[in-house]
């Protein structure tokens, strides 16, 4: 798969879901309603400068503590289908990829990057170029290739449920 | 080949032959939790995925406890919804009034023992580590595929072996415990590991104790922190509990990624500092600091012994005037306990505020919020930026000995000053 986009850049490291979602409106259960809340706690102009083709870049365990699947999911209504981090923690990353949203660390090109570079991700080739330069990627295990491939968990569990 | 604990506990809930860390596999669960907030986030996705039952009622439970009591309609609403569902299903529910917060909950209900497999939709199921289970925080959409085919897909992680050396000073607990190993590994250390605490430090604390280390794994980014079984553990569920378990331990010459060794002779009560669970600092170096508000409560800082803690420095003392105290039981039946033990009384006489069980301010959600520029010492997990209401607030994280003291004092101080001789 390949992915092609625009770098918005969140720089600092061991940004936590609560920065990302606040407690207060986890009880939302609509995607729609939940992206106005993305980023309240850290910066709630970052969901101004989005774009159809925005491509997150993190920094080192990104996503760190609670569970609340609210942060990817608003990321998903925002349009947003790519992260690229210096690492993420457990639970954001496995989130990430049971919606289908494609979460790559690569500490090389995050360092590379600067907000509004253009970003076009290989996952069959594991690279990533970053305004041009490229940086090799860990290539995807096949089995959460296969996830991400489907469009994300529930997908895949349908496929599981049909084909028995 | 010899195993950890963890591959042991996965290699009994897997299909592969063997397994070893980086692998992926599916895992059974004995147990699948969620809450509130995850519970009907879960519902809807299992729904997408085509699957109308759950795939064992009895081994689905589901705790209404994040925004309990209600604190708006939009969560009334919510609660609702959960209720419905569990009825639908068929699955165990513990609604409003009849239990409390989730992990404290599902461990004195018998839910949990040794060498199981526990997946629930809050980050902090990593609790369960502390009687020997794999409890493990997962999303909504992992949980949805757990209610509806019973597993989940995992990599098989490493073991961080962090051994507590030494005995423990007076108001030394499992909180300061998990705050020097997460000073030392930091908060991203655990990532892709489970801790597994070994030592007579380890061994010497009781379950109570245990659930503090355990809660606070995740924090170091760790899946789960784990405490092998044994003889503590044996008496904990002696009564609670009629599944059969096994104590389990790593094999001697088991593949650990790392060892770290914690002396506790030496260690002071701990503090957390704003705004990260790893900025950890010895009481004594906050001393002085002014607060508005003590919390003490939360799935694993929420129990009898934190309770009887604070009650032993709040006997006798006020709550200072410009602070607010809120203590948070975590459980009906350890709101109960401290009621017949007369600590509720001593906490009223102080002038604290006693709080229904609940997650509450814990996560920010209600029941203790802070304004702007307020600061508070919490027995809870996290204190991040915002997590306990204003992201201009700041929290420290303590164990309930500081906690009880700096609502007395009004600022932060190390328990001695109050306390001149205390029971072990
Ligand atoms: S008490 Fe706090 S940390 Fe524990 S489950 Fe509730 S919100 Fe999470």
């Amino acid at each position: 798969m390949i992915f092609e986009g625009t770098a918005l850049l969140i720089a600092r490291d061991n940004v936590d879901t609560d920065v990302l979602y606040p407690g207060p409106y986890l009880n939302i259960v609509d995607p729609q309603q939940m992206k106005w809340y993305l980023f309240e706690g850290l910066d709630p102009s970052l969901r101004d400068r989005l774009r159809e083709d925005t491509i997150l870049v993190v920094g080192e365990n990104f996503g760190a503590g609670s569970s609340r699947e609210h942060v990817p999911l608003a990321m998903k209504a925002w349009g947003i289908r790519c992260l690229v981090g210096k690492s993420f923690a457990r639970i954001f990353y496995r989130n990430c990829i049971n919606l289908g949203l494609l979460a790559v660390p690569c500490r090389e090109a995050v360092d590379a990057a600067r907000d509004g570079s253009r970003l076009r991700i290989d996952t069959d080739a594991g690279v990533i170029e970053v305004d041009g330069r490229v940086f090799r990627m860990p290539s995807l295990p096949p089995f959460l290739l296969d996830i991400i491939t489907c469009g994300g968990l529930e997908a895949w569990a349908r496929r599981r449920l049909t084909t028995g | 080949m010899p195993h950890t604990l963890v591959e042991k506990i996965l290699l009994a809930h897997t299909d592969a032959a063997d397994i070893a860390p980086g692998d992926i596999i599916m895992v059974r669960c004995d147990v699948v939790l969620a809450n509130d907030i995850s519970g009907p986030v879960a519902f809807r996705a299992m729904e997408r995925m085509g699957a109308r039952r759950v795939f064992d009622p009895q081994k689905v439970v589901m705790v209404a406890d994040h925004f309990t009591p209600a604190k708006d309609a939009m969560s009334a609403a919510l609660l609702r919804s959960l209720e419905e569902w569990c009825e639908s299903q068929g699955v165990t529910f513990y609604g409003q009034g009849r239990g409390g917060i989730e992990h404290t909950l599902l461990c004195e209900e018998g839910w949990v023992v040794p060498g199981t497999v526990i997946a629930g939709g809050d980050s902090h199921t990593c609790t369960y580590g502390a009687l020997g289970a794999f409890g493990t925080g997962l999303g909504s959409t992992d949980i949805a595929f757990c209610l509806a085919f019973g597993e989940f897909w995992q990599v098989v992680p490493g073991t961080i072996q962090v051994v507590f050396e030494g005995t423990r000073p007076p108001f030394i607990t499992g909180k300061d415990l998990i705050l020097a190993v997460i000073a030392h590994i930091g908060v991203a250390g655990g990532t892709n590991h489970v801790l597994e605490f070994v030592g007579a430090g380890a061994e010497s604390l009781s379950i109570d104790e245990r659930l503090a280390v355990s809660n606070m794994a995740v924090e170091a980014g760790a899946e789960t922190g784990l405490f092998p079984a044994d003889a503590t553990t044996a008496a904990y569920l002696q009564g609670r509990t009629t599944r059969p378990w096994v104590a389990e331990r790593s094999d001697p010459h088991a593949q650990f990624a790392q060892r770290v060794r914690i002396a506790l002779d030496a260690l002071s009560p701990l503090v957390a500092a704003p705004h990260s669970p790893g900025n950890v600092i010895p009481v004594e170096d906050a001393r002085g600091v002014r607060i508005d508000q003590v919390y003490i409560g939360n799935c694993a800082n929420g129990t009898l012994t934190d309770l009887r803690q604070a009650a032993e420095v709040l006997r006798g003392r006020r709550v200072h005037p410009r602070v607010r105290a809120i203590i948070v039981p975590a459980t009906s039946s350890i709101y109960r306990q401290a009621l017949r033990e007369g600590l509720i009384d001593v906490f009223l006489e102080a002038g604290a505020i006693v709080s229904p069980p609940t997650c509450g301010a814990c996560f920010g959600g209600h029941m203790g919020v802070l304004a702007a520029g307020e600061r508070a010492v919490t027995t809870t997990n996290r204190n991040f930026r915002g997590r306990m209401g204003s992201p201009e607030a700041e929290v420290y994280l303590a164990n309930a000995w500081v906690a009880a003291s700096a609502a007395v004092a009004g600022e932060i101080v190390h328990p001695a000053e109050f306390l001149a001789e205390v029971r072990a």
